[in-house]
């Protein structure tokens, strides 16, 4: 199979019938040092705006509460629902900006590591007043997609959102000034936070850290606080002296967030992160066994390059395992529909226009019913990978009725099912679909009987 | 197949509520011969052990947790003088009363020391012993139990909801049913997908499930999140739709009840999901009627939780924990396991609850009791590698 035919799959959001695949591993790396201008031209939530949202909101909440000092309950109430509106408002934006970028996205490649690097880094607001916050976490990530880990992990580990998620925020030392003040508060540690770094972020469940190195990276963490403006270093809150970490010594008095940087630095650099980190987008990307050659050629990029990704990103793009035409993944979710939509002729500027009811009708609501809750994951492991995590019967179906809605939904309706058929799948276009699209009853039933198919899904 | 009737009192009570709720994720039924029932509610986020069942008499557990209200001062029904029952489950005494109630204690599965949920999870359902490498493990022990029970129907199994869990999710065929899915179709067009899916194994497999299922109105984002009075009506229409499959062809239902991660804030945190196992729990009973004198339902969850409370009021992932037991079969008001004491000498790694049995021999030691299920087949079949050691007796 050619590059061109196979890139669009396998990397991007598959193939637009206004815009010619990449023909080159080269243009696609090409692409991503360039500047990344679809955050540019949509920009998404802000962490300030995100915050300053936060502190709205508890402020509305208390003028609102019964208790509330505000001399016209109902007009208090009206402004605390309002705003409460517009975080739900927020969280459908983020996912019209994702659809956006990604449908307009000319190799998708980056799209496609945004999306995999939010997994990576998975937050979810268990506060209403949190849900931006979770949508400006992402939007932090993006400077950092063709980075270095180090900055990478850095900027998702530290954000608020993640501190809040994970419970940094409550995490004290046990011997820290403000612990020993305050004896009756009980303060003490949180190991959440640390567990999630080592086991998810950095040196993956079967890494070489132990219980004893969680509590470690659970006191170097403590002093890591939010206020109103973000991330804030309370070292009245640190536990004082170094801690031992996969035996190496970090920090010290005064306890300070350098220190907590050099940690990270160092959990990027270690060899079982650059394995994990191998084998979790060569099974996102390629497949669910990926060659060993293959996990072993990027992280071996990887570690040569001290975290630097883009070498990491060549391999994976140019590696002749990568290359295989077999298609054993499924298209998550997100991923489907932006697909579908990209298939159906819409750029990322009709997508900008959609009214909220087809955002909501249209995508986050069939999302959810196919398995995936935008910045909804139950667990902070993200959402599968596995192909039959995503084809139960209720998945298929939730699937299969949105393939017949899409296009009479987002206004383009398919003129020609065969057409679209070859320009959906191009080569991989099946015989049996082939037979299929021209006996359905109707157009829409033959648009969707491509839309449904298992080559359409499969990547 | 399935009886609309069914899919549509699923609608009624699950609604949006299997997405925008995900502590009620799936519930998955099988048939089987037989008149004993078997219910499994799998506990997601590890059950701090030590808050549902307190052992108030150790005076150490209060010195561990100082901020949490332990033992009957605190609003907590003694049992038995050592144990006392977490004040959220109170709606469950009668039952305790009667015998129908009952506990394991310091129990957890092989898993140790990483303390991950989704491994752990992954073990308790997938009923696999340490040996096996956990991504080796893909079917569940209910699952597989069915493959090994003459005249099991595991066609008629299906599930709710947008989750699917590994207790059913092996090689035996299962029915699942979204509420949120939408599908209209004509004859022709639904032919033609069968015919398109044909050539894909996994597709094949649901094809013929997903084109079963009935319309519904599709999901959309809820304005304001369940109070907790509606979401304990949830648990307990749940527990009723079970029922009511239970007094039926359905012999086992299994789902799962998340929000037990009580890493902060656990006096109010653990509230919520203990107030819905125990509305699934009396919902059960309620709404299996005579059936109930057949039934045991097991609650379990992937390990327990620190013995000391932690920085924030809450506790971190630990080791050993509680099993509860209710139902008409059971030898309850007692709670059953060797207790290994709270001593800094008698925690493991002296942090956690040092488990003195594994979870899945009273998993296994109830698959024998119910269903006559060989301890051959149980100790190599359906939970490979496990010892099932000495029967407990918690069966009448």
């Amino acid at each position: 199979m050619q590059f061109a035919d196979l890139a669009p799959v396998r990397f991007g959001f598959g193939p637009s019938p206004d815009q010619q695949g990449p023909a080159k591993a080269s243009e696609i790396l090409a692409a991503l040092r360039g500047p990344d201008r679809l955050a540019a031209r949509w920009p998404g939530a802000s962490t300030a705006a995100a915050l300053a949202y936060a502190q709205r909101f508890h402020q509305l909440k208390k003028a609102a509460s019964p208790r509330g000092s505000a001399p016209d309950r109902n007009a208090a109430e009206a402004a605390f629902a309002a705003h409460r509106r517009l975080g739900d408002q927020v969280l459908i934006e983020s996912l019209q900006g994702a659809l956006a970028r990604a449908v307009e996205d000319q190799t998708g490649f980056r799209e496609r590591l945004w999306a995999f690097w939010r997994d990576h880094f998975t937050v979810r607001s268990k506060r209403r007043r949190d849900q931006p916050l979770a949508c400006a976490h992402a939007e932090a990530l993006r400077p950092h997609l063709c980075g270095n880990f180090r900055t990478l992990l850095r900027t998702a580990v530290t954000h608020p959102m993640m501190l809040i998620y994970l419970d940094q925020v409550t995490s004290f030392g046990p011997n820290s000034i403000r612990a020993r003040r305050h004896p009756e508060q009980g303060l003490g540690l949180n190991e959440n936070l640390a567990r999630e770094v080592m086991e998810l972020h950095t040196l993956g469940v079967r890494g070489a850290y132990r219980q004893e190195d969680v509590r470690q990276l659970a006191e170097l963490f403590t002093g890591m606080q939010v206020d109103g403006t973000g991330l804030v270093f309370a070292p009245r809150l640190a536990e004082p002296g170094a801690e031992t970490v996969l035996g190496r010594n970090f920090g010290g008095d005064p306890a300070k967030l350098a220190d907590i940087h050099a940690a990270l630095d160092a959990l990027a650099l270690h060899p079982d992160t650059a394995q994990h980190l191998a084998r979790k987008l060569a099974v996102h990307f390629v497949g669910p066994a990926p060659d060993p050659v293959l996990v072993a050629a990027l992280a071996e990029a990887y570690t040569q390059a001290d975290a630097e990704l883009m070498p990491v990103y060549a391999v994976l793009l140019t590696h002749p395992s990568a290359r295989a035409p077999r298609f054993e993944k499924i298209r998550q979710p997100f991923e489907y529909i932006a697909t579908g939509l990209r298939a159906l002729g819409l750029d990322g500027a009709r997508v900008m226009a959609l009214p909220p009811r087809v955002m909501r009708e249209g995508a986050y609501g069939p999302m959810r019913a196919m398995g995936q809750r935008w910045f909804g994951a139950p667990g902070p492991n993200g959402i599968p990978e596995a192909a039959q995590d995503w084809i139960s019967p209720q998945q298929l179906s939730a699937r299969i009725g949105w393939a017949l809605a899409a296009p009479q939904l987002f206004g383009a309706p398919v003129a020609d099912p065969i057409a679209f058929a070859q320009s959906a799948l191009g080569p991989r276009l099946g015989a049996d679909l082939a037979t299929a699209v021209p006996r359905a009853e109707s157009r829409p039933e033959a648009a969707a009987l491509v839309l449904a198919s298992a080559e359409f899904m499969r990547r | 197949m399935i009886a609309r009737r069914l899919f549509l009192q699923g609608a009624a009570l699950a609604g949006c509520s299997a997405a925008a709720h995900p502590f009620l994720s799936t519930v998955t039924f099988a048939a089987a011969p037989g008149e004993r029932r078997l219910v499994v509610i799998i506990l997601r986020g590890a059950m701090d052990g030590l808050d549902i069942v307190q052992p108030w008499g150790d005076p150490r557990l209060k010195q561990m947790r100082p901020d949490f209200p332990i033992g009957p001062e605190a609003g907590a029904a003694d049992l038995d003088g050592f144990f006392a029952l977490h004040p959220a489950l109170a709606p469950l005494l009668p039952l305790w009363a009667g015998g129908e109630l009952g506990f394991a204690h310091a129990v957890s599965t092989p898993y140790r020391d990483r303390r991950s949920h989704f491994d752990g999870q992954d073990m308790l359902e997938a009923g696999t012993g340490a040996d096996v490498p956990l991504t080796m493990v893909r079917d569940g022990w209910l699952n597989r139990l069915l493959q090994e029970m003459p005249g099991a129907r595991a066609e008629t199994a299906y599930s709710i909801g947008v989750e699917e869990m590994k207790v059913l999710s092996g090689t035996a065929p299962t029915l699942a049913w979204a509420p949120e899915a939408r599908l209209g179709l004509s004859a022709q067009g639904r032919r033609l997908l069968e015919e398109i899916y044909r050539g894909d194994a996994l597709f094949h497999a649901a094809a013929e499930a997903a084109l079963e299922i009935t319309a519904a109105p599709p999901g959309t984002m809820s304005a304001s999140a369940a109070t907790g009075a509606a979401r304990v009506r949830e648990a307990t229409g749940l527990a009723g739709f079970a029922a009511e499959r239970l007094r039926g062809e359905a012999r086992i239902a299994a789902f799962s009840l998340n929000g037990w991660d009580t890493h902060r804030g656990q006096i109010a945190a653990i509230r919520a999901p203990a107030e819905r196992l125990a509305a699934m729990i009396t919902g059960l009973k309620a709404g299996l009627g005579p059936v109930w004198r057949e039934t045991l339902v097991l609650a379990m969850t992937e390990f327990g939780r620190t013995a000391r409370q932690n920085g924030s009021r809450g506790t971190d992932h630990g080791t050993g924990g509680a099993l509860i037991m209710a139902g008409g079969v059971l030898k309850g008001g007692k709670v059953y396991g060797r207790w290994p004491g709270l001593g800094e000498a008698d925690l493991y790694a002296g942090r956690d609850l040092m488990p003195t049995a594994d979870i899945r021999s009273y998993a296994a030691w109830a698959l024998a009791g119910l269903f006559g299920t060989a301890r051959n087949t149980l100790e190599g079949a359906v939970f490979p590698g496990l010892t099932m050691g000495e029967n407990p007796g918690f069966l009448a």
